[in-house]
């Protein structure tokens, strides 16, 4: 799956997006910020307060506790600060 | 069916507006509300905003939609630019035309509260002496006026 940083989660994470397949047992948004969590510094440091994190499902708002299957891009970023 | 943009250029607010009218005869009331870069007495040189591309189009159009429901609009605009913004320059437009004022007013409030807390755009503040500053932290006061929304139902 494709996934998105954007904001902060981007220069924490040190890139843009990234083509990944995470282990079949990764199966909400919340495990997967757990996985790659475990993938380095940056990813720590990205998610170290994950809660503050949301989470984009192709395109469309979701809570961690969303399903990741079946989903072709999911995005990381801030709360939003546009208008 | 809402017209929805991001843009990097400036917009016409007045031309905008005036399309949502534009000759049609039950049209009674457009309004158009226009968010600035402001220069926050003088420190702010410039905003960059970053926003997720084919997103941003998405949820401005789902929120359009979600006015529409619950309103009996004529026509919504939604512009909304992205790139180096500097004080004095529009950023936004929320522009609804209605048959009555009370639903352009209240759609045109309800859009920007719910732009703000759920259209993906990141704001980061450039400021005068050069220095590039983190970026802007959410308010919860634009979490709690999106949320009067919903309490108030339909």
């Amino acid at each position: 799956m494709k996934l998105i940083y954007f904001a902060w989660v981007r220069e924490r994470v040190g890139k843009s997006e990234e083509e990944l397949d995470p282990p079949p047992e990764v199966s909400t948004v919340g495990e997967l910020i757990v996985w790659l969590k475990g993938r380095g510094e940056g990813y720590a440091y990205a998610f170290e307060k994950a809660a503050t994190v949301r989470a984009a499902l192709d395109r469309v708002h979701v809570r961690h506790s969303a399903a990741i299957a079946g989903a072709k891009e999911i995005a990381f970023f801030p709360p939003m600060t546009g208008g | 069916m809402a017209t929805v943009r991001v843009q990097r250029d400036d917009f016409d607010a007045g031309r905008e507006a005036a399309a949502l009218a534009g000759g049609r005869r039950g049209v009674g009331a457009v309004t158009s509300f226009v968010g600035y870069c402001r220069d926050e007495g003088g420190t702010l040189a410039a905003l960059e905003l970053e926003h997720y591309p084919g997103m941003a189009e998405a949820e401005m159009a789902r929120v359009a939609a979600e006015a529409e429901a619950r309103w009996p609009l004529l026509g919504v605009t939604i512009l909304h630019r992205y790139g180096r913004i500097e004080p004095g320059e529009q950023i936004v437009l929320v522009a609804v035309a209605s048959a009555h004022r009370g639903e352009a007013f209240a759609a045109a409030e309800m859009l920007m509260d719910y732009l703000k807390t759920r259209a993906p755009f990141w704001k980061r503040a450039i400021r005068a002496d050069g220095t590039v500053e983190g970026w802007v932290d959410a308010k919860e006061t634009d979490d709690a006026l999106a949320a009067r929304w919903e309490a108030a139902g339909r």
